[in-house]
């Protein structure tokens, strides 16, 4: 038995078209609090918007994942990549998934988080450092389920949380959770 | 518009934020930032306000709150800016041990020395157990190592433990 959740993904990323940098949009944009819709994730336009989740990801420092809700489009769609991380143990490379759900999610820690879409503020949140995600691969439609810890557990709460019209301002632990942001990358 | 500091303090009763912040609005001033606790159910608030009233005028609106005697109500005009001394590195710094005068101060010195910023900072005392939680700015060419062997130093000296850690801000 062992305290790592289990190594290596038993399903890969399909190869996806060339991705678009959009415009990231900040709050108080309503969209970033608007439930997503679920969508298809064989329609070529989901299937372009997870691209261009991935080009903006890549091209905003220090980023490691994106909502579609951040660049404005309010469907349960996210792009994630901890890769090279310090705090990421388990990792599943850059992967995009649709219709994301929490199986199961343990041992809380809590963490200073930012966004990019609250640019100024960070908050005190608790999140599991084990967790289970379910969701749909993007072209293929598979379900896959992603089992992993620490750090990339984390981000993809955070970003289930932005598809279902959530910020980290809406799981910070109290009146003095928040705070002015003082690092930028 | 002007940035105007209001701070309230006082016996504790439901309504007071109401009441406060109902009078701040009825002038046209904005809250900004603001922070608010109850120390031993004394009522402790202070808000920035940017205000086109002059701090005297806003002074006069706010003065039915403190009719009574039971809250205290000052206002004063901030210069804009934000100051120094804010940049750099966070960490948390917890303290606990036997109450005694003098550990806030000890501490708190050992940080200044090093050039250390507290921007947040809370102590209880429960019967005779003193706990400190502060947040530190720590600026470049500070080294963590050495200062927390300061607080250390400082912290047997006057008999509490004392532990120092980074906060890291995720960007995800």
């Amino acid at each position: 038995m062992t305290d790592t959740a289990a190594p290596g993904p038993a399903w890969r990323m399909p190869d996806l078209p060339p991705g678009h940098v959009r415009r990231v949009v900040e709050a108080p944009d309503p969209v970033l609090s608007t439930p997503g819709a679920d969508v298809d994730p064989a329609d070529p336009e989901v299937v372009q918007l997870a691209a261009d989740l991935l080009a903006t990801q890549a091209v905003s420092p220090g980023c490691v994942g994106l909502a579609a809700q951040q660049v404005g489009v309010a469907v349960r769609l996210f792009s994630v990549d901890v890769t090279g991380h310090a705090k990421t143990k388990v990792c599943h490379g850059a992967f995009v998934l649709a219709n994301a759900e929490v199986v199961s999610a343990t041992r809380r820690e809590k963490g200073r988080e930012g966004c990019m879409s609250v640019p100024d503020l960070t908050g005190d949140v608790a999140r599991a450092r084990r967790l289970t995600v379910r969701g749909q691969l993007p072209v293929t439609g598979e379900w896959v389920e992603v089992v992993t810890d620490a750090f990339e557990a984390v981000a993809l709460q955070h970003e289930v949380d932005h598809t279902d019209g959530l910020l980290f301002l809406d799981r910070v632990a109290g009146p003095s959770a928040v705070h002015p942001r003082r690092t930028y990358l | 518009m002007s940035l105007v500091a209001v701070t309230v303090l006082g016996t504790d009763r439901p309504g007071i934020v109401a009441d406060l912040t109902s009078a701040l609005a009825a002038t046209g001033a904005n809250l900004e930032d603001s922070t608010m606790t109850l120390l031993r159910g004394h009522f402790a608030m202070v808000v920035l306000v940017r205000a086109d009233t002059d701090p005297d005028a806003l002074a006069d609106a706010l003065a039915p709150l403190a009719a009574d005697g039971a809250l205290a109500v000052d206002v004063r005009a901030l210069p804009e800016g934000h100051g120094s001394g804010a940049d750099g590195a966070s960490y948390t710094l917890k303290v606990h041990g036997a109450d005694r005068p003098g550990i806030v101060a000890a501490l708190t010195r050992v940080v200044a020395d090093h050039g250390g910023n507290v921007v947040d900072l809370g102590t209880r005392l429960s019967r005779g157990l003193y706990v400190l939680t502060a947040e530190l700015v720590l600026p470049a060419g500070v080294t963590p190592a050495r200062l927390e062997e300061d607080l250390h130093a400082a912290a047997r000296a006057v008999g509490v433990d004392v532990h120092l850690d980074p906060i890291d801000d995720d960007l995800l």
